[in-house]
């Protein structure tokens, strides 16, 4: 018997072998974005009879004897904030919707269409990514495929909601400060932030050129590797983007964690934290056979100075729309953006010029370490609509502290695979797998390794 | 702390002049509070030497 929701690699040798067509794929997840879309509001555009059409070239392809990629028919949706010829990149604002249609994809777009996946949609997001719940103001809330009444964590929600529900193997977000890792987290899938620079940024819609990030969501390792290698490659239109040649990860995922050096981040990545976020640390730590501990230094400046940045840029590349109609912006994000705007030039550069020192220190952990395993989210998914959030028996604010621990680690660029701890009857959470720069292929394997002892899954929970 | 003894209201009216930001009344108090945490956060980078010979790289290399 067919598996119900294969993953990205399993469709495609269906559609491959000719055991299935791609339109009847496509068909399958319009049919359930259709049904369940209503309840999970995870896709803002469906673009069904241009992904029909899509599909019936490949099946067409695939007739007359050509190759159809490595992805044939495989669906995937992208978070609002990539260009799609011929719609409006939203980014999850109002704004602008009044803007006209992108006129080509963008680049990672292209390269998964050219490897024979077929485009399906947009996906809900904070507003312009400012945010760690996707409960936006304009669009309404994205609900968790665990829990419809808890937040899926963001700004990447919807892409990682339509692939833990099953409505599409594959989905592209962004990560500026965990907006890939905390959704994943939150809901139970595989979320693969590379290293800054690795993948091309062109044609998406940006929050903070410093940081920004793209990768896949995905519900195996397998397809994690697949598409990551499919989507590297230099790119001259985004001019942070690597020269370096790609490096295919997939055939490494095999080679296991023989030899490598893996410690469990103590200190910052330690605290604050609910006690079955750090037992599922250890358990981890465990399975791969490691006590040992790293200390990443001033963690938390780290955080801080990610957060200047992140509100000078941000609010730098909305200036003019802040002074023309600022009553436009999601009101959870438009004080913060007016606020941001106003940040003395010497904060900034200090933040900067930190994260050139911050860089340096962590270059010098990884020359005894391979891999540095911290938790991705402080706790489980949490309800939509919660704004306290407490940590240590404090109250803190919800929103900027879930990505407590990721905005650290995304602030030097780092390659992190979110890798989802299932616990039945309980909600899943997330620990992150972190490799030196340009050594996502070590972050791959480790998740590999404890998807093949089945210590971490993504299963497709029953929506009710 | 030094940062929390500053009324950052007059520093936010002049700077938004001065950048042309114009701050409706009815969002002023919320950029205040805005603001205030941001230069919170801020105090742990301003705090922390930094040799001059660290600069910010042109093309940051993670």
């Amino acid at each position: 018997m067919p598996e119900l929701y294969p993953d990205a690699t399993g469709i495609a040798q269906s559609v491959r072998n000719r055991e299935v067509t791609a339109k009847a794929v496509v068909a399958a997840a319009l049919a359930r974005i259709a049904e369940y879309n209503p309840m999970l509001n995870c896709f803002t555009t469906v673009l069904a009879d241009q992904a029909i059409q899509d599909a019936e070239a490949i099946d067409q392809a695939i007739a007359t004897g050509h190759d159809p990629g490595p992805l044939a028919g495989v669906p995937f949706g992208v978070k609002d904030l990539f260009d799609i010829a011929g719609v409006t990149t939203l980014a999850g604002s109002k704004i602008n919707a009044a803007r006209s249609p992108a006129p080509q994809d963008a680049t990672l777009i292209q390269r998964l269409k050219q490897a024979g996946a077929i485009l399906v949609g947009a996906q809900l997001m904070d507003e312009y990514a400012y945010g760690f719940v996707t409960e936006n103001s304009h669009y309404g809330p994205c609900h968790n495929p665990h829990d419809l009444a808890r937040m899926t964590g963001g700004s990447s929600g919807g892409s990682a909601a339509s692939v833990a529900a099953g409505l599409v193997p594959l989905s592209l977000g962004s990560d500026t400060n965990g907006s890939i890792r905390v959704p994943a987290a939150l809901c139970g899938i595989f979320g693969l932030k590379p290293t800054f620079g690795r993948l091309s940024r062109a044609r998406t819609y940006p929050f903070v050129a410093s940081l920004d990030h793209l990768g896949p969501f995905t519900r195996s390792v397998r397809d994690s590797a697949l598409a990551f290698d499919l989507l590297q490659g230099p790119d001259p239109a985004d001019p942070a983007c690597t020269q370096r040649p790609p490096q295919p990860c997939l055939p490494e995922l095999t080679k296991g964690i023989e030899g490598l050096r893996i410690a469990i981040a103590d200190d910052y990545f330690a605290t604050n934290a609910a006690p079955e976020v750090l037992t599922a640390v250890e358990q981890i730590g465990q399975a791969l056979g490691t006590t040992k501990r790293v200390t990443i230094p001033e963690a938390k400046r780290a955080r801080a100075a990610a957060f200047i940045i992140t509100a000078s840029e941000g609010s730098n590349l909305h200036l003019e729309d802040l002074r023309r109609s600022p009553q436009d912006f999601d009101t959870a994000t438009r004080d913060r953006f007016l606020a941001g705007a106003l940040i003395p030039t010497t904060w900034y550069l200090q933040a900067q010029r930190f994260r050139a020192w911050y860089r340096d220190r962590v270059r010098e952990i990884f020359q005894h370490v391979d891999i540095i395993l911290a938790p991705t989210v402080p706790c489980p998914a949490p309800a939509i609509g919660q704004t306290i959030l407490t940590l240590d028996g404090v109250e803190t604010l919800l929103r900027p502290n879930l990505g407590l621990f990721t905005q650290p680690l995304s602030f030097i660029g780092l390659p992190i695979m979110n890798v989802p701890i299932q616990r039945p009857g309980e909600l899943p959470i997330g620990v992150q797998i972190i490799a030196a720069p340009y050594q996502e292929a070590l972050a791959l394997r480790v998740a590999a390794y404890l998807e093949s002892q089945h210590l971490v899954a993504a299963p497709v929970p029953t929506l009710t | 702390m030094e940062h929390e003894a500053i009324d950052y209201r007059a520093y936010i009216d002049q700077a938004a002049t001065v950048v042309g930001l114009p701050l409706p009344a009815d969002y002023h108090q919320g950029v205040v509070e805005n603001f205030e945490r941001i230069a919170a956060i801020a105090q742990l980078i301003l705090e922390f030497p930094l040799d001059e010979a660290i600069e910010i790289a042109p093309v940051f290399e993670p």
